[in-house]
């Protein structure tokens, strides 16, 4: 274990042995380099659209806007950052080490609110809170005050988007920390405890810094998505960057300025990153310690009452509330299609998130375990890179897949023509194919973040020993690690497939002919003010998600009890 | 790990069989630049799938020609017709605003249809002067005040919604929406850029609050008494009166105000379509188009989102019939897309959200 850069015992052999093939290894890092350029092809499409000639709209944006919509990109993402942190870490520990009623529940629950698309949850509390919504006519009609006589905190607010955005998104820093406080070495927790710590000091001075590659790989899922973020922020007015792409593109009609305000946001992630990466500078954050029980503290029944609030809070308004008012107004219409309709948009959404789920994991785990392998500034690179477009919305990548895909169908049909006559139209264009390449560009880094995480918490003792027994690294990651960070690859998987199932930008626009899906379905309703249509759809997502949420977060918590067997069985340990 | 496998399994069974219904559509895609029997048309549309499949059924119904049918936001559809060029499988494109038609013209996605009927039922203003695009129906963009607040009369043009009288009074959305983009290019159109940025200044002066939520939003707000006056497009308006209890209610709180009837009359705009450049299907694409015109189409798009028809002597709704009739601007809707990014540059200049 290691809380800081001079408490680790084993930094000499930090690198994993010298690998027995290293034409292997190259091959490798061959194969790394091959898929983070495929993946960055449709950034580097919208990057370098930057060099084309400038209309001078740029001048334009700096004089009037600009400051805007950094500034307000920034707070959001501040905000963000502040509410997942505080909300997903205090519940992860709270449910890892205290006892009180409801936890088991508890435990599971609080990843629901994942499967609620942040747009679906700001049309919900702007339908329940503004000043014509159910909640303020009520509070008029009871007092006989009017609009304007008491205060009312406007929802549609850069606060109101923090809050929107922080209740859908604290499940990926919950998930993540949680995990990582479960694989902690209990040692550490039990030396704490024996100098005398309770459990508030204990978070703060021994388990948060141990977890800390798991809370900022949570963190930045939160941050870049909240970055990417289009829907909420467009309905509640707030001028961000991402508002200020699609007006300017749109609006001004300048894809130039509007790739330059991309290429802006791009590097605003990547600072934070690297800015991340180099304050913790040499730090490694493996266990070292024996897998004794872990310390838990059964809080008296004030303290219990005060955690299943902080529990159920989050709970109640990122999911029960939510969902119960698109309940409340599923039931106030007559749904305009059948249920037969509704079984082959549900099909084909979870169809698209399985596929993409599992595609996503693979490429994860090759990226992932070549950094382990190859440690370094370039695998480093090509990894974050490789999870560069989470920070981007969803149209802006779907925008950089089509042009070279179109370009590449059309290329191959002109030449075909030319030397046979013959004609292949597009081939990948409109298919199933280029939008599923359109979701790995779009969420690799929210497997790849989890993968990494997890692999991370794996001492390189582990690595070597199965080394020195022969193993080469391929069967070494399937027999050592592969086992190790179950959880961590269950994870990655049902957090991937819950974004595809929300997604919806990119879905819109590269679905082929006649394919809807549920989100597809609950946008084109919401977007046209129908609210109360868009419900039934609505619930279906949040639906389908559920399921595969529930069983996850059971096996995972299953995963973890063998983890800790595994380990306890290793002769290596200490 | 054995429990991933099963699991994997599961997903993977799963994804086949979800995706397996996309590969007749797959194959639909291929035949489109070979076939000339013209069978199958398909269209690129940012109208809702509510809003246009029914008709596109009856299409279907009436000549036999299948519709296969993508929707998606304007702007991402014309990005995919422009870079899949001459291999596109689209061969007519429906879309809303008169600025995303002329767009789509300017970046040579249209040809031109050479039509009588079509000429003959649309009026010139509401179409493209190349016949590139055509108006399919229309809608007003007017302004909406408080039942009780504001007297009737107390406002009769655009050009008041900036009189001092009226600040913090008055609610509108953002101007990232290409409704209010389009308004701000007529009074452009009208009024040239220096009377209209000083215009816009002084609406900003006059909002009740921050632009937010669509055109619904700023009708409840009037209604609830957040603001006297609102500005939204009427189909919005025509929603609200055949909606819920609420919804009607709402509606019932408010007054629609037809802007500039002394003058040049209330600012309509269109959704229409164009034929894909790259599309052979002359004929299949033509009949659409005329058949989208008749009295029967003209009808339902009244009938069932209310909007006006384009067809002059159709038959409007019960509702739009109840709004009375109002004199239109006449200004050529191409006007509106070419002085649409002037339009967004002036309100980033006056400060509207």
């Amino acid at each position: 274990m290691a809380v800081s850069q001079d408490a680790q015992p084993h930094v000499l052999i930090d690198k994993p042995a010298v690998p027995t093939g290293a034409g292997g290894l190259s091959a490798w890092k061959g194969g790394m380099i091959l898929i983070t350029a495929l993946l960055a092809l449709p950034l580097a499409v919208i990057v370098a659209s930057v060099f084309w000639p400038d209309k001078a709209t740029w001048s334009h944006l700096a004089d009037t806007v600009l400051a805007d919509y950094v500034i307000n990109s920034a707070l959001l993402a501040i905000g963000v950052g502040v509410g997942t942190f505080i909300l997903g870490t205090g519940t992860a520990w709270l449910l890892s080490v205290c006892e009180f009623p409801g936890r088991r529940i508890f435990e599971w629950a609080l990843l629901l609110p994942l499967a609620m698309p942040a747009y679906i949850i700001a049309y919900t509390y702007t339908g329940l809170l503004d000043v014509a919504g159910p909640v303020q006519s009520s509070l008029r009609a009871l007092t006989g005050w009017s609009v304007g006589d008491y205060p009312f905190p406007e929802i549609r607010s850069l606060g109101g988007a923090i809050l929107m955005l922080t209740l859908v998104l604290y499940p990926y820093v919950y998930m993540l920390t949680r995990a990582a406080f479960l694989e902690q070495s209990s040692s550490a927790l039990n030396v704490a405890r024996s100098l005398g710590l309770g459990p508030w000091a204990m978070f703060r001075r021994v388990a948060l810094p141990l977890a800390r590659p798991s809370i900022v790989a949570g963190l930045s899922l939160a941050i870049m998505e909240t970055l990417a973020d289009y829907g909420t922020v467009q309905y509640f007015g707030i001028p961000t960057l991402t508002t200020g792409i699609f007006r300017t593109w749109f609006g001004l009609d300048d894809i130039i300025a509007a790739a330059q305000l991309s290429a802006l946001l791009l590097t605003f992630i990547f600072t934070v990153i690297i800015i991340e990466r180099l304050s913790r500078r040499q730090a490694r954050y493996h266990h070292h310690g024996s897998w004794q029980a872990r310390p838990s503290f059964k809080l008296r029944r004030g303290q219990a009452t005060l955690a299943f609030i902080a529990c159920a809070l989050p709970l109640g308004l990122g999911f029960i509330v939510p969902s119960a008012q698109l309940l409340a107004w599923s039931l106030e219409v007559t749904p305009t299609r059948d249920l037969g309709e509704f079984a082959v948009l549900a099909s084909r959404s979870v169809g698209l998130a399985g596929l993409t789920a599992i595609l996503a994991l693979l490429l994860a785990l090759f990226l992932a375990y070549g950094h382990r392998l190859m440690p370094g500034r370039l695998t480093f690179t090509i990894n974050r890179i490789a999870g560069m477009g989470y920070a981007l919305p969803g149209t802006v990548i779907a925008v950089g897949v089509i042009i070279p895909f179109a370009a590449f169908d059309n290329t191959l049909d002109t030449w075909l023509r030319d030397q046979f006559g013959v004609s292949s139209g597009l081939l990948l264009s409109g298919t199933v194919a280029a939008l599923v390449f359109a979701y790995l560009v779009r969420f690799l880094a929210v497997s790849l973040n989890t993968v990494e995480a997890g692999l991370g918490r794996i001492r390189p003792s582990m690595d070597d020993a199965a080394r020195s027994m022969g193993a080469n690294a391929g069967l070494t990651l399937w027999r050592v690690h592969i086992p190790l960070i179950r959880g961590s690859l269950l994870t990655a998987a049902l957090l991937v497939f819950v974004d595809v199932l929300k997604e919806l930008p990119a879905t819109l626009v590269l679905r082929p002919f006649d394919f809807n899906t549920l989100a597809v379905r609950a946008f084109e309703l919401a977007s046209d003010e129908r609210l109360r249509d868009a419900a039934l759809p609505a619930l279906a997502i949040v639906a389908a998600g559920l399921i595969p949420v529930i069983l996850v977060s059971r096996s995972i918590t299953r995963a973890r009890g063998n983890e800790g067997s595994i380990s306890s069985r290793d002769p290596i340990d200490e | 790990m054995s429990r991933i496998f099963p699991l994997a399994t599961l997903a993977l069974a799963t994804a086949g069989l979800g995706l397996a219904g996309c590969s007749e559509n797959a194959e639909q895609n291929g035949d489109t630049t070979a076939d000339q029997g013209a069978t199958t048309l398909s269209v690129y549309s940012a109208r809702k799938e509510d809003l246009i499949a029914p008709l596109l059924d009856r299409f279907t119904d009436e000549t036999g020609i299948e519709v296969q049918l993508l929707t998606a936001k304007a702007g991402a559809l014309l990005s995919r017709l422009e870079s899949e060029g001459r291999n596109t499988p689209a061969d007519v494109l429906i879309t809303v605003d008169a600025g995303n038609l002329q767009r789509a013209k300017e970046a040579d996605v249209f040809q031109p249809i050479e039509s009588d009927a079509l000429t003959d039922r649309i009026p010139a203003n509401l179409r493209d002067v190349d016949n590139q695009w055509f108006g399919l129906s229309q809608r007003a963009r007017v302004i909406f005040t408080h039942m009780e607040n504001v007297e009737e009369g107390a406002i009769t043009s655009y050009a008041e919604l900036a009189d001092p009288k009226f600040k913090g009074k008055i609610c509108i959305r953002s101007s990232d929406n290409v409704y209010n983009q389009s308004l701000v290019a007529s009074l452009i159109a009208e009024h040239g850029e220096e009377w209209t940025e000083e215009w816009a200044t002084g609406l900003v002066e006059n909002m009740a609050r921050k632009p937010q939520g669509g055109d619904t939003d700023q009708i409840r707000a009037v209604a609830a008494g957040e603001c006297d006056i609102a500005v939204a497009n009427t189909y919005y308006y025509g929603s609200l009166q055949n909606g819920s209890d609420t919804d009607r209610k709402a509606a019932d709180a408010v007054r629609l105000a037809w802007p500039n009837q002394d003058d040049r009359g209330a600012h309509v705009n269109v959704s229409g379509a164009g034929m894909v450049a790259a599309s052979d299907k002359t004929e299949a694409v033509t009949q659409l188009l005329e058949f989208l015109t008749t009295e029967a189409s003209q009808e339902w798009y009244a009938q069932v989102n209310n909007e006006f028809p384009v067809l002059p002597g159709a038959r409007a709704s019960e509702t739009l019939a109840q709004w009375g009739e109002f004199k239109a601007d006449d200004l050529n809707l191409s006007t509106l897309g070419e002085l649409n990014p002037a339009a967004v540059k002036l309100m980033d200049r006056a400060g509207w959200q």
